[in-house]
């Protein structure tokens, strides 16, 4: 079956160079799609076909051959009509399981996957990378390493999407979005946003780079970044003066962050919360909505003093004190 | 459907030009704007959304041109972005909703159940006012300006940061809503409470079972739009959080709300089609229905899982996998009782009596290209597929089969086959079947090749493209302008019909159905006597001689 499929995929590709008509296909999942896609454009033409067929075949022979002929009744069929009741029922539970598990199985990116953030923002994207280096509708990547990307948007929705690796999230305002791929070709493939969002929606695009390990690592390297996201993010920690309050050794007016990141907290409403991007987000914007016991809801929202970047930096500070702190539990 | 008369109907013999009937019983623009018949009332509509389709369809012909080059042929991103919104705002709700029911559905609702009108004739009028208000607002927001929003409207964009006539058109729109709920809840008052003497539901034309369907769609969906759009012009007016989360609203429950209705908005425009199509099929192949019962309640069945389907247009926003799995299998559910029509259908003609004037032409074209625009939506509720293609012109092809491959193709079927009942006169058939074929081939070169584009990745409402894209726009465009040409030539046969087409009698395709006979144009009661009902729907075997008048 599968050689059968692949074989037809080798003769479309190399139809496609007539008329295009397969897209790049360059990601791990990306194969796994277009097999699918495979099967339900045969699914489509056969029944298309077929029924155009029997259509055709029936207007021919049963034409009308003199203006007062009567046809005689036809008897309802009970075992047809359960019939193609059953099969196209059949089918279609075939197809929910089979594209189901696909998309299951390539919800969650794997444990090991390098973390990059995106934000869109009329009519751009705006790209970081945890070392550092930033990007503005381009995304350098290393081939056959899984890759991690957070979304989100400083405006309006947006939506990321990289046709040859088959993927695409929307970048929603005030939550974060999460897809992943694994490029399997090293290569330049489009990136579109593929949520309508304004005047330039179409000029949002933009270009993935996918490069060997060694180049990579070069072109992070040569970039212009002098410091991480996570120190970045400490810079403005100190400059917002969230540092006044929350001090390090937990005497401040505000809890200390140091190795909060990834633990459960209690809320003053008595509920328990995870710390994690999003919940730090909250803090940030509307802290007001998620009080803590033992501290009074004192502190300022910074919505509209800081973009969805910078709170991505402070995240990553954050998560930085966490590890500093699992690192110096461990000594 | 055969029925005994109690009488026999005095005008049989009468030519139509001195007999009275709905259209000549009085006269001046008073006795039509004035009137409760709702015949007159069908074709007030019928005059309206035609001039709205043709407005929507001079935007969709600017628009294939513009794509006609990479960076755009004619205008700028901006004005473009509006074309795109005001085709969809337009065709959707002021074409493709009312289509069906408002004109074929109030002029055949009451002659096909044997009544002399609607339960409400001046809420009926009032229904055709009130579309006609909403109309006038939204013509007036394409004036002042337009609006670039997409016809879904999508929050935050068209609440805090599009500068364009959002309010107008959201008005327009919530306004015309009302006009669909009086007229849902006008049939489905009248075909429980106003069925002639034996005509028991299911000796119901399968027409009548698919407006019961529709109808409760626009009763139960139509306010959620209408509160939905009335949020967002309160978030847009006074800044109330909502939507927007930058003033504490959530974008997605937008989408939510929104697809509550416009998913079981797809089934109002596709079920009346369903419906014509039931009549042309049994009608042009003398037979009746293969399945009576399982194409009626697939339509019911229809009604109520497209209720359930919304999620499959958010499977990309972020919902939960686990919300992804529920709607993507409901959403193969609703496909099987469309399936389950379509073989019907095709069975129906298994053994008939088939012959091709231009209704049946446009009813087999319905058939083909609804089940290619059925087929390709399993594209869509498949998870990983979906990942890919939505947002991108695989979208628009797959719902330009279903809405215009499917329910304008059913309308103009159902148009053509009742045009001698609703004027008294025949269209030229062969210009009509030229026209029938015009379209089907417009319609595929125009749409196919955007399945092609949208597997490629192009996304949709894209001004610009990046220039490997261009062969298939540039087909595309080509056969846009070939279906625009298409649906031209009805237009102008049709209009030429109404003076100068040859008068016919009552019944001049030999179909069955009560509203055949009655003369045509029907008098202003529909029928001198209430007809007494007693057979089945689609009696064609056994009637020998079948009459043509």
């Amino acid at each position: 079956m599968n050689g059968l499929i692949q074989s037809w995929l080798n003769f479309i590709g190399a139809a496609a160079t007539l008329i295009p008509i397969k897209p790049a296909a360059a990601s791990s999942i990306a194969e796994g799609v277009d097999h699918l896609y495979f099967v339900l454009t045969v699914i489509t033409l056969f029944f298309t076909i077929s029924i155009f067929a029997t259509i055709f075949y029936f207007m021919i022979k049963f034409r009308r051959r003199s203006p007062n002929e009567v046809p005689e009744d036809t008897k309802e069929h009970l075992a047809l009509e359960l019939t193609w009741t059953i099969v196209p029922t059949l089918i279609t539970v075939f197809l929910f399981v089979w594209a189901s598990s696909l998309y299951f199985e390539n919800s969650r990116p794997p444990r090991a996957a390098t973390e990059i953030f995106v934000v869109g923002k009329q009519w751009m994207w705006h790209i970081q990378h945890p070392e550092g280096v930033r990007e503005i509708n381009e995304l350098h990547v290393p081939v056959n390493e899984p890759i991690s990307i957070t979304l989100t948007s400083d405006d309006v929705i947006h939506d990321f999407y990289i046709p040859a690796f088959r993927v695409k999230k929307d970048a929603v305002p005030g939550r974060y979005t999460e897809l992943w791929f694994q490029a399997t070709k090293v290569g330049t493939y489009h990136i579109f946003c593929g949520q309508y969002c304004g005047a330039d929606h179409a000029e949002m695009i933009g270009w993935v780079y996918v490069m060997s390990p060694t180049d990579y690592a070069q072109w992070l390297s040569g970039g212009s970044k002098n410091e991480t996201m996570a120190q970045t993010g400490e810079r403005l920690f100190t400059q917002l003066g969230c540092v006044t309050c929350h001090v390090a050794d937990g005497t401040g007016r505000g809890p200390s962050l140091v190795g909060v990141y990834g633990k459960q907290q209690k809320l003053a409403s008595g509920e328990m919360k995870m710390v994690d991007g999003p919940f730090i987000r909250q803090a940030i914007v509307n802290p007001n909505s998620i009080p803590l016991p033992n501290y009074p809801p004192i502190m300022p929202t910074f919505q509209g003093q800081i973009n969805e970047e910078q709170v991505l930096q402070l995240i990553a500070y954050v998560k930085s004190l966490g590890t500093q702190q699992t690192e110096a539990n461990g000594k | 459907m055969s029925s005994t008369l109690i009488a026999e109907i005095p005008g049989h013999e009468i030519p139509s030009e001195s007999r009275l009937n709905y259209l000549n019983a009085n006269y001046g623009i008073k006795s039509w704007l004035l009137t409760t018949d709702h015949k007159r009332i069908a074709l007030l509509y019928l005059g309206s959304i035609t001039l709205m389709f043709f407005v929507g369809g001079f935007f969709a012909v600017l628009m294939r041109l513009h794509l006609i080059e990479p960076e755009g042929a004619l205008v700028a991103p901006e004005v473009y972005n509006k074309l795109f919104t005001m085709h969809g705002v337009i065709m959707v709700f002021f074409f493709l909703v009312p289509s069906i029911p408002a004109t074929l559905g109030n002029f055949l609702v009451p002659m096909m159940i044997g009544a002399r009108d609607l339960a409400f004739p001046k809420l009926n009028l009032l229904s055709w006012y009130i579309y006609i208000i909403g109309a006038a607002f939204t013509l007036y927001a394409v004036i002042s300006g337009g609006v670039d929003t997409g016809w879904t409207f999508y929050t935050p964009y068209s609440s805090s940061f599009s500068h364009t006539s959002v309010i107008p058109t959201a008005l327009g729109v919530f306004i015309t809503g009302f006009s669909s709920i009086l007229t849902g809840l006008n049939f489905v008052v009248t075909i429980h409470k106003m069925r002639a003497p034996g005509l028991t539901w299911f000796r119901l034309p399968l027409f009548i079972w698919a407006m019961y369907a529709t109808s409760i769609i626009f009763i139960l969906g139509t306010p959620v739009i209408a509160i939905t759009l009335f949020l967002l012009a309160l978030e847009r007016l006074l800044h109330i959080g909502i939507f927007d989360p930058a003033i504490g609203g959530d974008p997605i429950l937008f989408q939510h709300l929104f697809w509550f209705y416009s998913h079981p908005a797809v089934y109002i425009m596709i079920l009346p089609g369903m419906g014509v199509m039931s009549e042309l099929i049994t009608c042009f192949s003398r037979k009746r229905i293969f399945g009576y019962s399982f194409v009626a309640f697939s339509s019911l069945s229809i009604a109520i899982i497209s209720f359930l389907v919304w999620g499959h247009h958010m499977f990309v926003t972020g919902q939960s996998i686990y919300a992804g799995l529920i709607f993507s299998v409901l959403s193969f559910l609703v496909a099987i009782p469309s399936a389950i029509k379509v073989f019907n259908w095709t069975a129906t003609l298994y053994k008939g009596s088939i012959s091709y004037e231009a209704p049946m032409l446009y009813a087999l074209g319905f058939i083909g290209l609804f089940t290619m625009g059925g087929l390709t939506g399993l594209f869509l509720a498949s998870l990983a597929t979906d990942v890919h293609l939505n947002g991108t012109y695989f979208i628009v092809a797959h719902f330009h089969y279903i809405m215009v491959g499917g329910a304008v193709m059913a309308y103009l079927g159902g148009i053509h086959f009742w045009w001698p009942k609703i004027t008294g006169r025949m269209y030229p058939d062969a210009w009509a079947r030229f026209a029938a074929l015009v379209i089907f081939v417009g319609f595929n070169l125009t749409f196919f090749p955007q399945f092609m584009l949208g597997y490629l990745g192009m996304p949709r409402r894209y001004a610009v493209y990046p220039a490997e894209f261009q062969v298939l726009n540039v087909m595309s465009s080509a056969g846009a302008s070939i279906l625009g040409i298409g649906y031209l030539i009805p237009l102008i046969y049709l209009i030429w019909s109404i003076r100068y087409g040859p008068a016919v009698g009552p019944n001049p395709w030999g179909a069955k159905g009560l509203e055949w006979q009655t003369p045509s144009p029907p008098p202003t009661e529909n029928f001198e006597e209430i007809p007494v009902v007693t057979e089945d729907a689609y009696d064609y075997a056994g009637t020998t001689g079948v009459a043509r008048g």
